[in-house]
């Protein structure tokens, strides 16, 4: 299979591919057409004309038709590059080069069925009500009757995505509904789902110039940086803290997620250990809302115990193999190196390895690398491993005294607090190192998609600014007002 | 995940008979003992060869034969080029000539020089041949958008567009400090000062100098055009009809993109060179060769060879990948077997290259990550 560049709607074959092989046999999957960033900057005078391809459809019909498009996703043959795609070619190529176990594909495809098919409610949400007609037009009047403008920032989102973990698509599935196109730059070993759903979208009906996918080397990633008025990386916490401030830029860099047992629960800690275990191991690890450190103030030991129990003898098993929950390392010597630095980590004062009597923690293939879960339990906050992530299933159980864990826990992107206790609850809501925070035993890997993650997506592409129309004018008197949803 | 490029297409381009391969060997193994006799004499060599004679197990004037006994020399380390006194490059039949020095490298550290009297001036006036007439007119004005400073690309291009009759205007291009933004990751400066070089080049441009030719940078270039693309114009119809470029690397896919999208038809001719060598041609790029660049160097004053990783003696076949070994045989500068940070695919002997060539220049693999590449 050959996947070329789209250069929003037209198919464009480079001279140069990289070809995408099996991560354990080495069996060549398909070749993925390289672009240079310049061509991406020549393609910028065509984002102007995604939006407009947009707005051109009903935003309603929009919704339907990526709700089709969730459906073909999921179910339909497809064709993506220069042949068919059933889904399950696309569970078998999705594994075989990112290292997936084809369930965990599975299941990721599900997730981003699920965001597809709630598009509605979720906008809905995240604009708090507001009609979709508003960010087609510009402006409107809301259900209150206050005229309310919402300019977009810009007529694409551009996208920077990873290699190495197929989790985060749902991210950018709403954009297209609130009226903007997207210029994507695809992970290079997981081009398979921008692929297969901008293929899905445009037989829903989604015009294809209003998507762009420009698979290449770094220099892409920074002519869309520089080139897009809204971007979204995902990267290192070096690249978290390049772009830091950045008002263009969003980044997703590692979650650093964590659970909190509160004083008034920890002595039931047992009845939390699935939640624990969901958390740590859900979709291998790999994600930034999996946690990667547990804080109590008592029975650290215990619970770092129980859950070595659990997730010690977990097993590398072949990627179609059903009860597969490891993902691979496809990156040769990237599982050594991890492994080495968790070594590092373990022979510190205070530092148990909890998981140490469940075998060796590295396997290795001739072509890449496993790392079964690794279980720390670490008698402070202070050792370096307690503040690690890693993307397989690791995590530190770390003893710290509940009046002291707000300010030791560092940046959380998800933090699951097993709290009854109100004035602790009040310290967690006014914690601003926690992003998305979970009151009570739900697991960090639990999303709800109603609610914004890492920022409200439509704050970052739209800014809420005053319009004043005269008082006889009414706020919808342009032709797109025949649309539904504005008084 | 492992990156190629799609297979080449050797037979494409006209081939060399093997009357003018014969010819070009010939040449070059008579050139090679002409240099001996010049670097290793002690009227005319310079001092740092005439003291480095003294440690060969072999004589330079009598055991060198043709060519292929330079291997007899230990590989040249460029390390010896950095710092003074410069006038032990100097040879002394050249004692009396005013000295140009050029310096490579230098982002930080001592810099890399090379003494120079008239051979960039010789490498020019050769490569002029090289040029079409249709695109680089007789007496057309010249822009240099690229390096400033003590680079020798700078007089060279000067040089070169004097040679064919016109007159060269020039940027202020630093490339020492764009190395350094990219190291920093400072890439919103390097944006910037990528644009306040090519805004320098727009306002030459648009100032009535009627420039026709210009020498730039693939980046420079891709920069140039997609800013004249956003004023509604062109790099052709801005007057200019022929592209010399060269300083980074080359690669097929970003030269048919330029040919389809940038140059609005006006010319361009891809070359690798550097401060050590000089500057190797390429053959004609076309569309039903893969728009594969393949460079040949100016023997018999330079010689490029594709060798293997490990045995740096041994060529390697047709269509095989090696790394750039480089031999410099002027009257002023001698180097033997140099090392290049660059690997690629040795070429057959072309028509009008009849010797090797190599495609496919890149960053030597297991160097690349140390080494950065900048707009120069």
């Amino acid at each position: 299979m050959h996947l070329p560049a789209l250069r929003f709607g037209k198919p464009y074959e480079s001279l140069e591919r990289t070809q995408l092989v099996h991560f354990l046999t080495g069996e060549r999957v398909a070749e993925v057409s390289q672009v240079g960033g310049a061509i991406m900057g020549r393609d910028a005078s065509k984002m102007a004309r995604a939006r407009e391809a947009l707005l051109e459809i009903n935003p309603d019909e929009i919704i339907k038709r990526l709700q089709t498009a969730g459906n073909l996703y999921v179910h339909g043959t497809l064709s993506v590059g220069d042949g068919k795609q059933s889904p399950a070619n696309f569970v078998e190529q999705q594994s075989s080069t990112t290292g997936l176990p084809e369930s965990l594909c599975r299941a990721n495809m599900q997730k981003n069925l699920f965001v597809l098919s709630h598009m509605d409610r979720m906008l809905d949400c995240l604009s708090r009500g507001l009609p979709h007609e508003v960010l087609w037009k510009g402006y409107g009047r809301e259900h209150r009757g206050v005229v309310v403008s919402y300019q977009a920032q810009s007529p694409v989102l551009g996208l920077v995505l990873p290699s190495n973990s197929p989790g985060v698509h749902t991210l950018w599935l709403p954009v297209i509904a609130l009226g903007v196109g997207l210029l994507i730059k695809p992970g290079g070993q997981e081009p398979w789902t921008p692929y297969r759903m901008a293929a899905a979208m445009v037989e829903a009906g989604i015009p294809p110039e209003a998507i762009g996918l420009y698979p290449g080397a770094t220099d892409v990633g920074a002519a869309i940086l520089a080139g897009c008025g809204r971007s979204m990386i995902f990267g290192s916490t070096k690249t978290v803290e390049q772009y830091r401030g950045n008002p263009s830029v969003q980044v997703h860099g590692p979650g650093f997620s964590k659970i909190l047992i509160g004083d008034d629960c920890v002595d039931r800690w047992e009845t939390y250990l699935d939640v624990m275990v969901e958390s740590v191991a859900a979709n291998s690890g790999r994600g930034c809302i999996n946690a990667s450190a547990i804080y109590a103030s008592r029975h650290t030991g215990e619970i770092a115990a129980a859950i070595a129990e659990r997730l010690g003898p977990m097993d590398v098993k072949p990627p179609q193999d059903p009860d597969a929950q490891l993902a691979a390392f496809t990156v040769p010597g990237v599982a050594q190196a991890i492994w080495q630095q968790i070594e590092g980590g373990l022979t510190a004062s205070g530092v148990t390895h909890a998981t140490a009597t469940y075998g060796p923690r590295l396997v290795e293939a001739e072509r890449c690398g496993w790392l079964r879960p690794v279980v720390v339990h670490c008698q402070s906050p202070d050792p370096e491993i307690a503040k690690a992530e890693y993307m397989f299933p690791c995590v530190s159980v770390v003893r710290c005294p509940q009046e002291q864990m707000l300010q030791r826990i560092g940046s959380t992107l998800v933090a699951t607090a097993i709290t009854s206790d109100p004035v602790f609850q009040s310290q967690l809501i006014g914690c601003t190192a926690i992003d998305r925070l979970n009151l009570g035993p739900i697991p960090t890997t639990k999303l709800d998609w109603l609610q914004p993650h890492e920022g409200n997506i439509l704050d970052f592409l739209y800014r809420s600014r005053a319009l004043q129309v005269p008082a006889e004018m009414p706020a919808t008197s342009t032709p797109s007002a025949r649309h539904a949803g504005v008084a | 995940m492992i990156t190629d490029p799609l297979p080449l297409q050797p037979a494409a381009f006209e081939l060399a008979n093997d009357i003018a391969i014969g010819n070009a060997r010939e040449s070059l193994d008579a050139h090679t003992v002409a240099m001996m006799a010049w670097h290793f004499h002690p009227s005319t060599g310079c001092p740092f060869w005439l003291d480095y004679a003294q440690s060969l197990p072999f004589n330079p004037l009598t055991d060198v034969k043709c060519y292929d006994d330079l291997k007899k020399f230990p590989p040249f380390e460029d390390e010896w080029l950095r710092g003074g006194p410069l006038r032990r490059w100097v040879p002394r039949g050249f004692a009396d000539k005013p000295v140009y020095v050029f310096e490579t490298g230098g982002t930080t550290g001592v810099p890399k020089s090379r003494v120079n009297m008239r051979d960039f001036r010789t490498d020019y006036e050769q490569f002029s041949s090289t040029l079409p007439d249709e695109y680089f007119p007789p007496g057309a004005n010249w822009l240099m958008l690229g390096p400033s400073g003590p680079r020798r690309l700078r007089l060279s291009i000067e040089h070169l567009a004097q040679y064919r009759g016109g007159i060269s205007f020039c940027i202020d291009l630093d490339p020492r400090w764009v190395i350094k933004l990219i190291q920093k990751g400072w890439m919103e400066h390097l944006e910037a000062y990528k644009q306040h070089c090519v805004d320098q080049a727009i306002t030459i441009l648009e100032a009535g100098h009627d420039i026709r030719c210009m020498f730039t940078t693939p980046k420079l270039l891709e920069a140039l055009a997609l800013s004249l693309e956003k004023k509604g114009t062109t790099i052709r119809q801005a007057g200019i009809t022929g592209i010399f470029s060269g300083g980074t690397e080359f690669t097929p896919q970003w030269t048919r993109f330029a040919v389809e999208e940038l140059l609005d038809g006006a010319y361009m001719t891809p070359t690798y060179g550097n401060t050590l060598m000089g500057l190797a041609a390429s053959r004609p790029v076309t569309p039903a060769d893969g728009y594969t660049i393949a460079y040949y160097a100016p023997q018999p004053r330079a010689v490029i060879e594709v060798v293997d990783f490990d045995d740096t003696n041994a060529v390697v076949g047709y269509g095989l990948t090696g790394r750039v070994k480089l031999t410099t045989l002027t009257q002023e500068t001698f180097v033997p077997g140099f090392l290049e940070r660059d690997e690629g695919e040795r070429e057959r002997p072309c028509h009008q290259y009849p010797w090797d060539g190599i495609s496919g220049v890149r960053p030597f693999r297991q160097l690349a990550g140390a080494t950065t590449v900048g707009v120069y």
